[in-house]
Formats: structure tokens, sequence, C-alpha cells
């Protein structure tokens, strides 16, 4: 048949102790847009690491244009016109575009030639993008073009592309997509993998479903409906996250020009935001990564002190006050780094419910710690939130992502905030652990609490958000009631394309 | 093909088996090595191992281990605290260096006065002498963000300078003939720290040592500011996270490591070495970064292994006089000992896995 150019048939990948892929076989045709669905642990990742060559399969076969395709590394799938842009970006900062470009290829033309390349696949292409500058002040959405042109220049007939949108607003998001149906159009195939379900129903031609490892389902995602697709994923009907409607109540948390400057190189400093959240009310903060994020929950916990007069609760200035003395007034914070940053990898949970629930939960008496609270506390967030562990003692490491994060915002729900901030909730998170936590933090609000939810996952946001706020460049937008609000709104709210155009196609 | 797996949880019962895992390698290659010049490597581990404990002169050698062992766990308990946390006091020697100096001057100031509050305020004024030291690093590490493993190490150098001017200079015996040396405070009743039995070895640094012992398990395990350190040196963002300020824990650790460190240096000159010389000091704070680590930063560990490096110097002299084993052998038999302990330390978080090799 010439209409297809990948045919994988009973692929199989185990690692110890997990099948990883089991039996999975999948066609992609010259020029078509196929979608990889599946929840985190699915074995999407590895089924396409796989065909990049950088996972060799234990059994099946691969075929590409009709021939044996068995890959030993990246080079030789690049060679065969396998294309990948991942999720993580492998971009040196400190370097111009042109030059991270050539330090990719295996013989890189003069660099004036190259330039010349880039500009003519970036006019193409409808991804403007000037080969001569420096990598670390462009913007996520222009970091991914360089790694999408990167790819291009090789002229791939296949190109897998990894979480794409997770880094890119709306608008940008519709210039990718732009992009991607040109590239369709003059004959590449696309795998596409995402979990953002209306994404792949405007964009994917077809899409293969895994779950655990192996197929469960196609779909043609234009004629399913996106809860349709997610039951398929999870396996179970899924449960939307309701809460009792409430009057909010008074104004708890006042931010007033907060600026702070981050603790990192290349990141980005707040600049003068203010906003007002009530008790019982849900801010939502949406925003593309790297917008000023990390340090909005820094400066909020304690991590990062800030000026006096910045930040107010309750009608006391706690802008100088660290996390201990900031948890004890009731705010409290969940980072979005789970390993590292909110749990210790290789403490046990028990100690990890000592890293913060220490002064609320009484687990210290002048200074000496009671385990045996610990653990008890470890017990309690392990049963409320269904933490998947063979008990506390066990290692942060030891858990999935979702179960840890479950931990983590258990670890905090369960202290009765007056004020709770969380960065990324659900982020590798499956469905239904997502829907647990966003369950959890209505909860929350309807006791009285203050929840301000930082994310990048915007159907998330309007799912549980009362009111919505954006970051851009450091930037806090206006606040917006979250019903009613467009898409379109939204994404000039987080900056537009970042002066990018659409593809003149 | 052979690879190393990250386990998902360190094994207990490996971290718990390595040391002793360790000791019995460095027999197997200390055997050889003894064999290989020689000797037969039977009698001379024996003679490393056992004579020092049970031998003929055991009643000798058995005050020594006491003697040689407390400074040694002394000053590790103090390093192990901030190494814990990823503070790395490499200046112990000068911080020992300088609490002798303080606690012997307190001392001779007094000479020839006697009454019982002088030997606490030169213990206190030892106690300041080492912590002072250490603040040096420390304040500037808080200050200036400067390197303290640089600091605190050159830091031995000038204490050593000032050790050489002291014994020549200031604390130098007007009665000593014009030789270099302080008074000998063995000769000074109310400055001498005399054994507490005769005999025995025990002085008040034994007496420390054991305290300090106890005082780091119970901070390590039970208290809040032990917490934080080990949180610090596992994940330095979440100990943030948790409210864990870093110059304050910098302070606390640094301080605290000279502190001991200076108590070491004090016990030291007013009892078994008796006077500030220029060669006073003989490397038990560069020993003790040894000791810390061979007892894994634990306190209990710490103390088995300050006697077992106690018994390897003991044992090695007795080796070297007896047997005619020369001194580099020695030191090659240590240094085998702190080798083994951390390439089999990989194992309690790495399991070996024969196999083909494979990208991840």
């Amino acid at each position: 048949m010439t209409d297809k150019l990948l045919d994988l048939s009973g692929l199989t990948k185990a690692y110890p102790g997990v099948v990883a892929n089991d039996d999975v076989s999948l066609r992609i045709a010259p020029g078509e847009v196929h979608a990889l669905l599946g929840e985190n642990g699915a074995g999407k990742s590895t089924l396409v690491k796989m065909i990049y060559g950088l996972v060799k399969p234990d059994a099946g076969q691969m075929q590409m244009r009709g021939e044996n395709f068995a890959p030993t590394d990246p080079h030789a799938a690049r060679q065969a016109g396998v294309g990948m842009v991942f999720q993580h970006f492998s971009l040196f900062d400190a370097l111009s575009v042109a030059e991270n470009i050539a330090l990719g290829m295996e013989n890189p033309p003069r660099m004036r030639e190259l330039s010349q390349q880039i500009r003519d696949v970036s006019d193409t292409y409808g991804l403007p993008l000037a080969p001569d500058r420096i990598v670390g002040d462009l913007s996520a959405g222009e970091r991914q073009r360089v790694e999408i042109i990167r790819c291009l220049l090789q002229d791939p007939k296949l190109l897998i592309m990894d979480e794409p949108t997770s880094v890119l607003t709306p608008q940008e998001v519709e210039i990718l997509f732009k992009t991607l149906r040109k590239l369709s159009a003059e004959g590449t195939a696309i795998l596409y993998i995402s979990h953002k379900l209306e994404e792949i129903r405007s964009l994917c031609d077809s899409a293969t479903i895994l779950r655990l490892g192996k197929v469960v389902g196609h779909c043609t995602p234009r004629e399913t409906s996106a809860r349709d697709m997610a039951e398929m994923m999870v396996g179970s009907a899924l449960k939307t996250p309701t809460r009792d409607s409430k009057e909010p109540g008074e104004v708890t948390l006042t931010l007033n020009k907060l600026s702070a400057r981050s603790a990192h190189a290349f990141g980005m400093p707040l600049r003068e935001i203010s906003v007002e959240v009530r008790r019982g009310e849900v801010l939502g903060i949406g925003g593309v990564a790297g917008n000023g994020q990390d340090e909005l929950l820094n400066a909020l916990s304690g991590e990062t002190l800030v000026g006096a007069g910045m930040i107010a609760f309750d009608g006391r200035d706690i802008g100088l006050l660290g996390p201990t003395a900031r948890r004890a007034l009731g705010v409290l914070t969940a980072p979005e780094e789970r390993l590292g940053h909110a749990a210790v990898p290789d403490m046990s949970l028990t100690e990890n419910a000592m890293l913060t629930g220490a002064a609320r939960e009484g687990l210290e008496r002048g200074g000496m710690l009671d385990w045996g609270k610990a653990r008890s506390f470890a017990e309690k967030i392990i049963k409320t939130f269904d933490v998947r562990t063979p008990g506390p003692g066990n290692a942060a490491r030891s858990l999935s992502g979702g179960n840890l994060q479950k931990f983590v915002i258990g670890r905090e729900v369960l202290q009765r905030p007056e004020l709770l901030v969380v960065n990324q909730p659900t982020w590798g998170v499956d469905a239904s652990a997502a829907a647990a936590i966003r369950q959890a933090l209505l909860d929350l609000a309807s006791g009285g609490t203050a929840v301000i939810v930082i994310s990048q996952d915007l159907d998330e946001l309007m799912e549980i958000s009362d009111n919505f706020a954006a970051l851009n460049e450091g930037r806090l937008s206006s606040t917006r009631p979250a019903q009613g609000l467009t898409v379109e709104e939204i994404g000039l709210m987080m900056g537009g394309a970042h002066g990018m155009e659409v593809a003149h196609v | 093909m052979i690879r190393l797996e990250k386990r998902p949880q360190p094994s207990r019962a490996l971290s718990l088996s390595t040391p002793i895992m360790a000791v019995l390698a460095t027999f197997i290659f200390g055997g050889l090595l003894f064999a290989v010049l020689g000797k037969d490597p039977v009698e001379a581990l024996q003679t490393i191992f056992w004579q020092p404990l049970f031998g003929e002169y055991a009643f000798y050698y058995r005050p020594q281990l006491l003697i040689k062992g407390a400074p040694l766990v002394l000053i590790a308990i103090g390093l192990s605290l901030g190494f814990k946390a990823g503070i790395w006091n490499i200046g112990a020697e000068g911080q020992y260096i300088m609490g002798a100096i303080f606690g012997a001057a307190v001392g001779l100031a007094f000479y020839p006065a006697e009454g019982w509050y002088i030997f606490p305020l030169m213990v206190l004024a030892g106690a300041l002498g080492g912590w002072a030291w250490a603040m040096i690093p420390a304040l500037l590490k808080v200050r200036f963000g400067t390197n303290e493993i640089l600091v605190s190490l050159m830091l031995v150098y000038v204490a050593e300078q000032f050790l050489a001017s002291m014994s020549l200079g200031l604390l130098k015996n007007p009665e000593g003939y014009g030789f270099p040396g302080s008074r000998n405070l063995q000769q000074y009743a109310s400055a001498h720290n005399a054994e507490l039995f005769a005999g025995s070895g025990m002085h008040w640094g034994v007496v420390a040592a054991l305290i300090a012992v106890i005082f780091a398990y119970v901070l390590l395990t039970k208290h809040r500011l032990g917490f934080a350190i080990r949180v610090t040196g596992e994940a330095p963002r979440a100990a943030r996270f948790s409210g864990v300020n870093p110059a304050r824990l910098v302070l606390f650790c640094l301080g605290t490591s000279g502190l001991l460190a200076g108590l070491a240096g004090m016990f030291e000159v007013s009892g078994p070495s008796g006077q500030i010389t220029i060669d006073f000091n003989v490397g038990y704070g560069f020993t003790a970064i040894i000791v810390a680590f061979l007892g894994r930063l634990h306190p209990i560990g710490i103390l088995l292994a300050g006697g077992l490096m106690a018994l390897t110097y003991i044992g090695g002299d007795i080796a070297q006089s007896n047997l005619g084993l020369p001194a580099a052998a020695i030191q090659v038999f240590q240094g085998m000992l702190l080798f083994f302990l951390l390439a089999l330390d990989v194992f309690t978080h790495y399991r070996l896995r024969f196999g083909a090799a494979e990208a991840a």
C-alpha cells in the first residue's frame, strides 16, 4: 500500500515491574495528523521514543514506507525522516538561534548559509524567528519554534510533537496549528501527543488511545466528543468537580504593587502586582510558563521576602514574614515542583508531613518533634486523599507523580488554611486524581478559604475559578469573572501572541 | 555489561552492613598488602587490631585509645552536623588550634593562682576560641557568599602561624631556658585536665565527646534544628519552603563544629599534650573528616569510627615498631578502609544490574 508511511505492529517494551507498551500497533499515512492520547504513564512517551530510536523494543516490528525500520539511535531515525520536538527544550540559553540549530546538525553549513535557511523555513511556515537572537531572550513559544525549525531543516516525513501546546498562549497555539496544517497539506505526517482533547479535536485526523500500555481504541476526533475520549483514556466515567455556589466573604489577601526579583538568572521578576482575594473565592491565575508563576508562589509562601506594604493578609503586613510565620497565620502554599521543593525525595512521607505540618498540626513542642503524631498526620493524608503507597514510611521518591501530588495538596488542605496558594496542582496527574484534587480545592473554598490556583491548564482554571487573571512578563492582568470569558479574551490577557503573526497560508 | 540502577529507596540493611563489609575487605586487601611486603598477614592484622585491646601491654594501650579517640569523635560530631546540611567546614584543625591557644592562655593568665574556677573558665575560652575562628568563614559566607571550604581551610594555616608565634612569644615559658613552648599545664593543678580515674585515659575530653554524641543524636532525631539540617542537605529548596533560614543554619553548623573542635584542642593542651608548642597539632582536625564519613555522619557511627581510627593509629604504631612495617603501609591500610567504605556506599543507593545497556 502506498498510503502508509509508518506501520507499527505488536510493539512491546517492558521495564522492570511495568509493561510500558504491550502489543501496540499503529498506522500513519503521509500527511496524516495522528493523535496519541493517554494519561500519564499510559505509554505514549515510550512509544515515540521507540520510533525516534531512543528505546529499543523488546518485540514487534516497525516499517517505514514499506521497509523495515529499526533505528538504533536518534541519528538513524532522523536519517529515515523522523523529526521530534520534545516537551522540554534542549537549547543553550547563552547561544544564538543559529548556533543552537548548528549544534544539533551532523554537518552544519556555514553560519551565513544556515541563517538564510532558517529565514527561508521560518517564512515558508509562518514561524518568524531571527537567527541571530540569543535563545535566553526568547519566549517559550519562540524557543519551541527553534526546535520545530531545527526539525524542518531536515525535511522530515514524520514529525513527532510531544505536548507542544503546554507552553503556548491560545493565540500561539493557533499559529502552531496553522503551521502544522500546512506541513500536513504538503505530505508530512504528524504524530501529535497531547491530553488536551479540544486541541486534538480541532487538529487531528485520527487518534489512537493508549491505556496502561495497551491500545484501547481508535477514533476520529472530529466526530467524537471530548468527554467520550476522556473516558476512553481513563477507562471509567469521569466526575466533574462541583461546588455549592456561595457569596464570597470579605477581602483577606491584598497584594499592593508587589515587586520581587527572581532567585534565578533567567527567572522573571514580579512587576507591580496588585490584586485582592476574598474568603471563599477561587482566583485562577493563568499564563505561559516562565512568566513569574514560581516567583509569585515564592513571594506568597515567604521563601522570597518582599518589601513592607506589598502583601497584606487580614490587614496585617506579612511581606517580611518567613514561611513559618505565614503558616502560623494560615497562609499555606503548594509549589509546582514536587520533588525537591514541595517534598524531600529521599525522606519518608512521615518526614515530609513534618516538613510543613510541624506548627499547625502540633507536631512539635518547644522545638522537639513528635514523630508519632507526624506519622498519624501522614496516615491521615494518605487515607483522606487516597494516596497509593504501602505506608507513611516510604520515601517520597517512590511514589508516582500523581500520588505524590495528592499527598502534597492533601498535606496543605488538611491543615485548614485561611489562604491556600497552589501552583500547577494537577500537572502530570491522571484525570481521576486531578478531579479529586480540584474537588478538594473547591470544598476548601466552600468552607471559606481563599484559594489561588496558578496553572497553565486553562480548562482547569475555567472549571474551578470564580475569577481569572493572567501573568505575563511578571505582570498580572486585571481580574475578570471567569464565567463567560472567551478563549480569545484569555489569550489577550496572557499577552496575546507575543508579537507573532499567523502564518500566511 | 554491568550497570548501576538507582534503588527506589536507599537500602537500610546495606546502609548498616557496609561499614562491616568495608572492614572485612580492608582485612583481606590489607592482609595481601602485608603479605607482599613479606610479613605474616595474620600476625600483622592481629598486631594492629588485637594487641592494643587484649595484648600483653593492653593496660598501656587502652587508655591511649580514649586519648586518641576523644578529640576525633568530638570534632567529627561537630563536622557531621554541617556535612549533613551541605556546609563544609574543612578547617577544624585551625579551630582546634585556636581552642587550645585560648584555653591555655586563660589558664596561664591565672598562673600560679589556684582555684576551682580556673578549669571551667579555660573550657569556656577554648570553646569560644574554636567558635570564633569558625565564625570567620561563616560570616563571610553569609554576608559575601564566599566558599566556606576555601576560607576555613586557609584559616588552618593562619592558625598554625599564630600557634608558632604564641609558642615563641606571648605564651612562651619564661622558665623554659629559651626553648619554644608554654609552661606545662600538667604541672599546674588548677589548669590540668587530669585523668578522672588514674590509668584509665578517661579525661574531661572523653566525657565531652560522649556528651556530644548524645547531644547530636537527640538533635538530629528529635529536634527541629536537626530536622532542618537533614532537609537542607537533602533538598535545599524544600528546606527554604519549610521555613529554614539558610544563613542561620550556616552560622549554627559552622559555629557548633568550631566550638567542639575548640573544646577538643583545649582538652588536649591541658591534658595529654600539656603545653602549647609549635607542633602541637597532629592532624586530628583533618582525620576527623574521615571519621565523620566513616561513621556515615551518624553520631553512634562516629563514636565507633573514632574508636576504629584510634585503633588503627595505635595498632599501626605497634606494627611499625614490632614488625618493622613501613609507616606508608599503615597509611595505605587506613586509606583502604575509607576507600572500601565509600565504594560500598554506592550500593546502598544503587543496585548492580547485569545485562545489556539501554537508553532510557
